[in-house]
């Protein structure tokens, strides 16, 4: 089964349009980066400032092989019991209640309480079986009969306990359970890591995966990306604003307006029927782009010029 | 193809990528998967599986694109091929780009090319690399042909050979700067590490900068790690009954309360007057490291009096921060009663019992008043007073150093005047947090 996924992509080129056919334009050094983790079965870290796609590539990867998205985000304070499994205890208090009478009818017949904890012990395993077993995303993740792709987001957030926990899944997809046994991949999973670097991992995680950072794209793949996105806007348009993007990015702000940002404000210019870039509609939609006061100011001085190159650029 | 790959760790390793063993057995599976055919997909393939961080990534992708480059000689067209020539002069003549730089790459093999250390061996390498290629068999055969009287054809062999050398010698050039590289820097770094911050060489600035900024990231690294301390003795109910809940709620398992440890705050007081002023660029350029890592961290300049300079470390790069700095404050003479007053009255009251306040500074104060007693209000305020004095001990109390008068106030007085030093000072002060 193993072989499967690896042998549905038999080269870089097929990801890459693979990728492209559920709408996400990938570079050349993200394409590498998903054949390689299919062929190597190594997960993927993938670093970047936000908004440039980092979650969007594990969707697109699982529509791309159609496998399901298993998706676990991580926060301080996550434990096993939420990422792992955990007991149905409910059901399992409930189970022992029914069957009461049963197991007092079972264990009449024996003459001492030797005998009955011997009886027992032949049903002991039954509370503590697959049944009672509620799986969460990351034991999901190991069963599912077709394999999947398994997106642990903001892997920096969580605890390092938990990182070293995730160790033994990443290397071996396979996980320990201590009442059942271990329990290994049907399929290993293609896994995805992203991180935005708020705490630097630790070395034998780094070590395990293939390290993809995505950066802001240049202005070619952001135009692709947009059009992409957004088939309904027009060429020039387009144009002038990853332009006017792209001269953003230059200047010195404290959150610099990434993809998502971009892909976010050609909808608003969309919405708000403008067919070029004019100061006046920029300066109203600023806000799109921009998430801190500061940058607004500073980004609103440069305006104008920026336009003008921006016009420039895109041949008007 | 494995030998050539493992070259190139090796260069990779030199320019300050970390690859283990097991990762180059990861790099081999990742160009056997892509192939070789495409280089730029095999670039990417590589630096995948080996970077581990931008920089990384940075150095390495450089690395491969010289460690790749090949200079494509330059040759006449090829005239009719002639067979009663050596291999070489035949190449040569008919222009065989591919077939002389294969010709190369075995010859550098051959002799151990990726051993040069050092700058002086250029030469001899270049020489060996190329009667390997069958040099003395080349010049015999010009010597034949000009005797025989066949003057065009024994130029034109001298030419190419001419050519040939230089190229050997350009790639022998690249070969230095792969492999020697590494070596030479590494030997180079340890020095810097241990010279006297105040006998700093101008043109180590650059290096030193980028030791720098490493310890700083180091030492940010190991600060920034999470840590929890266990409350022993109070129970955390919530989350006792959560555990529990599978044995019907009876508390088998036991959780405890935990605090998590707060990340102390950092206040940076540092002499930038003239008597320390060849040391203060140093300790200006941590304290920019240090605030380029450290989130909260508030720090001073004074010589006689006391400025904020954490916006101007925060907005400006590290050179004109620290020239700002030095016109804010720099090289009068310093007046430690008074800077320390100025202090006082900027952030006195921000020191709660998380601050650790670091002073930098020979506490030289030309026999001003050195106002002992503010010191003493800080440390009385203060979760850890650290001192760090680039003068040896043996020179604290002469002449106008006040420091003895000081030290009594400072949970740690270290004399500091290497990198070394420096790392070790601070790598201390960071663990010992509570």
């Amino acid at each position: 089964m193993t072989i499967d996924i690896a042998q549905q992509i038999p080269s870089i080129d097929s990801v890459e349009t693979g990728l492209a056919s559920t709408g996400y334009i990938a570079s050349r050094q993200i394409a590498t980066a998903v054949f390689l983790a299919m062929r190597l079965q190594k997960p993927i870290l993938v670093e970047g400032p936000a908004g440039v796609g980092k979650t969007e590539l594990a969707k697109a990867t699982a529509g791309y092989l159609k496998l399901p998205l298993i998706r676990m985000q991580c926060y301080d304070g996550l434990d096993e019991s939420k990422a792992l499994y955990e007991w149905k205890y409910g059901k399992q208090l409930l189970y022992t209640q029914i069957l009461k009478d049963k197991l007092g009818e079972t264990l009449r017949d024996t003459a001492s309480l030797h005998d009955s904890l011997e009886k027992l012990h032949l049903v002991d395993d039954i509370f503590f079986s697959e049944r009672f077993l509620e799986p969460r995303p990351l034991l999901r993740a190991l069963q599912e009969p077709q394999g999947c792709v398994l997106l642990i987001d903001e892997i920096a957030k969580a605890d390092e306990e938990f990182e070293a926990f995730l160790l033994e899944i990443l290397s071996d997809h396979q996980v320990t359970i201590p009442e059942i046994g271990t329990v290994h991949a049907v399929v290993p999973p293609i896994v995805l890591l992203t991180s935005n670097a708020t705490r630097d991992l630790g070395d034998a995680m780094k070590r395990r995966c293939l390290h993809l950072h995505i950066g802001f794209p240049d202005a070619k793949l952001e135009e692709r990306i947009v059009d992409a996105r957004i088939p309904g806007i027009r060429d020039s348009l387009r144009r002038q604003m990853v332009s006017f993007v792209q001269q953003l990015r230059g200047l010195d702000l404290r959150k610099l307006p990434s993809v998502s940002e971009t892909i976010d404000w050609a909808r608003a210019l969309l919405l708000l029927n403008a067919t070029r870039l004019e100061p006046a509609v920029v300066h109203e939609t600023l806000n799109v782009l921009m998430k801190f006061e500061v940058d607004m100011q500073l980004a609103a001085k440069s305006v104008g010029a920026f336009t003008e190159q921006a016009r420039r650029e895109a041949g008007l | 193809m494995p030998e050539a790959l493992l070259r190139l760790l090796r260069a990779a390793r030199g320019a300050g990528v970390r690859i283990s063993s097991a990762e180059t057995l990861d790099a081999l599976a990742a160009a056997e998967a892509v192939g070789f055919a495409d280089r730029q997909v095999l670039r990417d393939a590589l630096t995948l599986s080996l970077a581990k961080s931008l920089a990384e990534k940075q150095i390495f992708e450089t690395t491969f694109d010289r460690y790749f480059q090949r200079d494509a000689p330059e040759m006449q067209d090829a005239p009719a091929e002639r067979h009663d020539l050596p291999d070489l002069a035949q190449q040569l003549l008919a222009g065989d780009a591919a077939g002389l730089a294969i010709a190369m790459e075995a010859a550098a093999e051959g002799i151990g090319a990726s051993g040069i250390t050092l700058f002086t061996q250029t030469n001899l390498f270049a020489r060996r690399m190329l009667d390997r290629m069958g040099l003395p068999a080349l010049e015999r055969e010009i010597t034949a042909r000009r005797a025989a009287g066949e003057a065009e054809l024994a130029d034109r062999l001298e030419q190419a050979r001419t050519a040939l050398g230089a190229q050997a010698r350009g790639y022998m050039e690249r070969q230095l700067a792969l492999f020697a590289a590494g070596t030479s820097r590494e030997i180079r770094e340890q020095a810097l590490r241990r010279v006297r911050l105040s006998a700093m060489d101008r043109r180590d600035v650059v290096r030193m900068r980028a030791l720098i900024r490493e310890i700083a990231r180091k030492i940010a690294t190991r600060y920034s790690r999470r840590r929890w301390q266990a409350r022993r003795g109070v129970l955390d109910a919530r989350r006792t009954l959560r555990r529990n809940m599978g044995h019907d709620g009876v508390p088998f398992r036991t959780v405890w309360k935990r605090t998590r440890i707060d990340k102390p705050r950092v206040m940076v007081l540092c002499d930038v007057s003239g008597s320390v002023a060849p040391v203060a660029h140093f300790l200006l350029m941590f304290i920019y490291a240090l605030a380029d890592v450290l989130a909260g961290i508030r720090s001073f300049a004074f010589s006689n009096t006391t400025v904020e300079v954490s916006d101007l470390l925060a907005r400006h790069d590290i050179d004109q921060a620290a020239e700002r700095v030095m016109q804010a404050a720099g090289f009068g003479s310093s007046d430690y009663g008074r800077s320390l007053a100025a202090f006082a009255d900027l952030a006195l009251g921000a020191i709660t019992r998380d601050t650790t306040v670091i002073v930098l500074g020979d506490a030289r104060g030309n026999r001003n008043e050195p106002r002992v007693d503010l010191m003493q209000a800080i440390f009385a305020r203060a979760s850890r007073v650290i001192w760090l004095n680039p003068e040896p001990r043996s020179l604290w109390g002469t002449g106008d150093s006040d420091m003895p008068r000081y030290q009594p106030y400072c949970h740690q007085a270290t004399s500091c005047n290497t990198l070394d030093q420096l790392e070790r000072v601070m790598d201390e002060l960071l663990r010992s947090q509570r």
